[in-house]
């Protein structure tokens, strides 16, 4: 399979297999008008098999939705079709609007148009906890 | 400005001058009456709780200031829909605090980042509840003198009891603290309570069902009411809410200088006999909460 390089763009890479589709849909990438290809399960000497999205247009990505889904994740970022640049990403301090509070009891449940923040509590253990109700996020 | 959501906004060194300050409320309450003189607290009670609102506005009219509210959300402005954001906004308007009780985990909280005034949080739900953290830290100092090395026992609801949660943290700030934990199978301290503060701090604890085993060792015995709001299923609630009762043959081994505490109200778990047992504590513990608020009021409003 063979799918062309990019002119000016980002190539997200070392994606744990199974967090492409995710990844694609946090970003909302089938919103992007520009080319973007979401290949799953490529073969990969560290990893066994990746998922790997590449995307031909100069866009803003949200690192934290990045870093919250597969911190292992490294963004290649791409000029006149070369590499100038490699990023790692971390799991972020704080996350909003990328999760929701699915706790019925809490405010952000009823409270219109609040955001729904979630606060890294356990960087070990990747746990996240609700801004406000402080319920885990599952 | 500061607002005050969970114990935990207040340093220890804060808690201690809280402390300091409600001793001396206790000892000269003469020197306080007008110190909130032309001030207004608003009393936000989205859910009844006339225990907390009354000892609120005791406190208030106690330091000379006035007292503006409402007692529950049929009587406010959220039967029309309004907005935590939206009422904090407004209420900043007509007062220079708010004492904030609220069925949501996490409104005060909300209503603090929106509020031009300090916020108190009276309740939220399930979750925090500091101003009655302050009570039973009030009455545990008075009682041992101290906050360090002690043995805490805590009894019944210990999964859904917000004032169990937030007085572990407090507790966990000071050194030699023991956690006995004792509840069913069911009602036991959520895990990541343990992990995250008492495993995390390295602090003692151990749990059992049994209540009388544990007695012995017990410097502070504190009870709680299985609540009936905090259950989805009343069949749950019915077949758990008898768990332990505290009766004076249960007391036969207990420590002469224990102190009992309880958050109140009471339902059946403290039987009435135990009341005239000097070990009781649980109505000084009342008394100590209003003192405890008159101090954070004035700590809120920045008056010496």
């Amino acid at each position: 399979m063979r799918v062309d390089s990019i002119k000016n763009g980002f190539v997200i890479d070392h994606i744990t297999a199974g967090n492409g589709m995710k990844i694609y849909d946090l970003l909302k990438l089938g919103e992007l008008s520009c080319p973007v290809a979401l290949m799953t399960n490529v073969k990969s000497a560290k990893m066994g098999v990746k998922d790997i999205i590449k995307i031909d247009a100069d866009v803003t990505i949200d690192m934290d939705i990045l870093g919250y889904v597969d911190p292992n994740v490294t963004i290649d970022i791409i000029k006149n079709e070369k590499l100038v640049e490699k990023k790692n990403v971390d799991l972020p301090k704080k996350l909003t609007n990328v999760i929701y509070c699915k706790n019925p009891r809490c405010i952000s449940s009823t409270e219109q148009e609040l955001p729904h923040i979630f606060n890294l509590t356990d960087k070990e253990n990747r746990v996240y906890r609700c801004h406000y109700c402080e319920t885990k996020a599952k | 400005m500061r607002s005050v959501i969970d114990i935990l906004d207040l340093t220890v060194e804060e808690l201690d001058e809280l402390v300091k300050v409600a001793d001396d409320i206790i000892d000269n309450p003469e020197k306080y009456s007008e110190k909130c003189k032309g001030k207004k607290l608003a009393t936000l009670f989205f859910e009844p709780s006339t225990r907390t609102r009354l000892s609120f506005e005791a406190a208030m009219y106690e330091l000379g200031g006035n007292v503006l509210g409402f007692s529950e959300a049929q009587s406010s402005s959220a039967a029309k829909g309004e907005s935590v954001a939206d009422t904090a906004k407004t209420v900043s308007c007509y007062a220079d605090i708010i004492a904030m009780r609220h069925p949501k985990e996490g409104a005060p909280l909300v209503a603090s980042l929106n509020a031009t005034i300090p916020v108190i949080n009276a309740g939220d739900g399930g979750h925090n509840h500091p101003t009655q953290t302050l009570a039973d830290l009030l009455t545990i100092h008075r009682e041992k003198g101290r906050f360090d090395n002690l043995t805490v026992g805590f009894c019944g609801d210990l999964k859904f009891g917000r004032t169990v949660h937030s007085l572990i943290n407090a507790l966990s700030r000071y050194s030699g603290v023991k956690f006995v934990l004792i509840s069913p199978d069911e009602l036991k301290l959520p895990s990541y309570i343990k992990k995250e503060v008492l495993e995390k701090k390295n602090l003692e604890y151990v749990q059992t069902t049994n209540l009388e085993e544990v007695m012995p060792e017990l410097d502070i015995l504190y009870m709680t009411r299985v609540q009936r709001e905090r259950f989805f299923n009343e069949e749950d609630y019915l077949r758990l809410k008898d768990s332990y009762i505290l009766t004076p043959e249960k007391l036969v081994n207990a420590k002469k200088d224990l102190s009992i505490m309880h958050p109140l109200p009471r339902v059946n778990e403290i039987s009435v006999a135990i009341d005239e047992d000097p070990r009781a504590c649980y109505f000084k513990q009342v008394l100590y909460g209003k003192y405890m608020r008159m101090a954070l009021i004035l700590k809120l409003l920045e008056i010496n």
